[in-house]
């Protein structure tokens, strides 16, 4: 977290905050004259597609709430390994991914068993995120830094954090490829498709592990309670305004992409968090896209 | 035990025992209508309630009770019989969510910066910081709630269970899921000052799924819910005094954690009919 604050001190110190000049060249060339600034858009852009991606096939498979304790767990994650000293990196992993495995080990009896099953994830989130507040209670140093833990900071990305972001994406985006066409259809219709033989349990656990990965990832740029954001809209638009998987898919993308870069833009030019746009903009395209189809 | 002495160990005690006699209550129906979500909703909605209210200047619990309640009406009005969508939910919250990041910017700005902790407070909660006066009312506050889930119990349990029977017998099925959606909303406004908005969320949960683990009758359960809830937040209250570097938050979820993952293993299928 130093290396935002220093990034933030040397941003505010060239520039209280810089002018919007209505001419869009001059604007981006200024901005991008920042390597902090190249790096965020590099770092959003990966972000976007990758929780674009992994969220459409959360919200078809009704696993937003899954989904949102993952994105939960990855600020114990990086509270604790500042507390013990290595990079938050490792702390968003081995959390998410360990979180997503005790979600997936739920032992499931049916379709009777919601209800059970979804105070067991709450209880996971609840205690994770205490143990979160343990760690910076414990690390006193950090305190400051638990807002740009939960809600991101565009400040201060490096290159190899995006260099790593970028193995991380493609890694996830090709297991997904790979896996995308049994996991739709176990998705859809998760009877039949165990009766075709794909193995449901298994795609399940991959599933959920690639969703971890992906939230530990997409953590460290928008913080971790908004990550789900991210996640959860642009896929939730896409599958209101069409019902072919390829379509919405690439639609989904679109719009996380769009999302990012229109909060990062807003956020270089105003004082308030990146979160609050992205989050903003990504809802407002969810009611324009409801009353859309609601009027059609 | 002479920590049993001092005024704050006493306000905690208060507000914390009939705070987790109301999530008891609520989180038991919470739970047996899978409505664990909509609470996660519900806890983030007081976030940005809380913040709001401190960035315009008004008493914290004002935007706690305002901000939950309305979502709560809202989330029962929009949705099908009272139950929303996991996505209308998860998308509407986020938003929240991101608006109370704002919240928390300006109140930063306009207090100059010596504020990091009032944020921190509202996400993970400080039980020990509660005036005489507030633990009152925060007392006074969940024994109505508590009073409103018993009354509505027998129907409620009724409605949950059965839904299309309860609605054929005449029951307002609508009205009541209404009716819990806000004694839940309060409810969160309520632990949100025990154990914060982040936190409150495993107050709900875990006495309420460790219950439904241990016994299948309604009432058991019920009662179990709320009597784990409160043994849960002594143990917890006790557990800080004794280890204080320990903030009193996590030793509460720790001990609602424990108790879950012990019913877990005693009765590893699951019990409900």
């Amino acid at each position: 977290m130093l290396s935002a604050d220093t990034y933030r001190a040397s941003y505010e110190a060239v520039s209280a905050l810089p002018a919007w000049s209505w001419n869009p060249f001059a604007d981006l060339r200024q901005m991008w004259a920042f390597p902090f600034m190249v790096n965020a858009f590099r770092a959003g852009t990966i972000t976007a597609v990758l929780a674009g991606v992994t969220g459409w096939f959360m919200v078809l498979r009704r696993q937003s709430f899954a989904g949102h304790t993952l994105s939960a767990v990855a600020f114990p994650g990086a509270a604790g390994a500042t507390l013990i000293g290595v990079s938050a990196v490792y702390g968003y992993f081995a959390f998410c991914v360990a979180a997503a495995l005790v979600i997936a080990a739920i032992p499931r009896s049916g379709k009777a068993a919601g209800g059970t099953e979804s105070a067991l994830t709450g209880t996971v989130q609840a205690f994770l995120l205490a143990c979160g507040f343990l760690f910076t209670a414990l690390y006193k140093g950090l305190l400051g830094g638990v807002d740009a833990i939960l809600f991101g900071s565009f400040l201060g990305i490096t290159t190899d954090q995006v260099q790593l972001l970028a193995a991380v994406a493609v890694i996830v985006i090709g297991a997904l490829a790979v896996i995308g066409r049994p996991l739709l259809f176990a998705s859809v219709d998760p009877d039949a498709a165990a009766g075709r033989g794909v193995r449901v349990r298994l795609l399940t656990v991959l599933f959920l592990v690639l969703l971890g990965a992906a939230t530990a990832a997409a953590s460290q740029i928008t913080g971790t309670l908004l990550v789900f954001a991210l996640l959860v809209t642009p896929a939730a638009i896409a599958q209101l305004l069409t019902a072919r998987p390829v379509r919405s898919l690439l639609l989904t993308v679109a719009i996380a992409l769009s999302v990012t870069w229109l909060g990062l833009l807003v956020a270089y030019y105003s004082p308030y968090p990146i979160g609050f746009y992205v989050t903003t903009f990504a809802f407002a395209g969810y009611i324009l896209a409801r009353l859309a189809r609601g009027s059609a | 035990m002479n920590g049993l002495v001092q005024p704050f160990v006493q306000h905690a005690l208060l507000a914390g025992t009939a705070i987790a006699l109301a999530a008891g209550l609520v989180g038991y129906f919470l739970v047996l209508r899978a409505q664990v979500f909509t609470g996660d909703a519900l806890s983030h909605v007081a976030f940005t309630g809380a913040l709001a209210a401190l960035a315009l200047g008004y008493d914290l619990r004002l935007g706690l009770f305002a901000a939950t309640i309305g979502v709560a009406l809202l989330i029962g009005l929009l949705g099908r019989q009272g139950r929303a969508d996991d996505v209308v939910i998860g998308s509407a919250f986020s938003w929240i969510l991101g608006l109370g990041a704002f919240c928390l910017t300006v109140y930063a700005s306009s207090r100059g910066g010596a504020n990091g902790d009032s944020g921190v407070r509202v996400l993970f909660g400080s039980i020990f910081g509660l005036s005489s006066g507030q633990a009152l009312v925060a007392a006074v506050v969940a024994a109505v709630i508590c009073l409103g889930m018993l009354l509505i119990a027998r129907p409620l349990l009724f409605a949950s269970t059965d839904e299309a029977v309860a609605g054929a017998r005449g029951l307002p099925v609508r009205l009541l899921g209404l009716l819990f959606l806000v004694l839940a909303g309060a409810c969160a406004a309520e632990a949100t000052q025990a154990v914060g908005s982040l936190l409150l969320l495993g107050l709900l949960a875990a006495p309420a799924g460790a219950a439904h683990r241990l016994t299948d009758r309604p009432y058991h359960a019920l009662a179990l819910s709320a009597g784990l809830a409160v043994a849960e937040m002594w143990a917890g209250i006790a557990t800080t005094l004794a280890v204080p570097s320990l903030p009193p938050s996590f030793a509460i979820l720790a001990a609602a954690t424990a108790v879950y993952v012990l019913a877990l293993l005693r009765h590893p299928r699951t019990g409900r009919p």
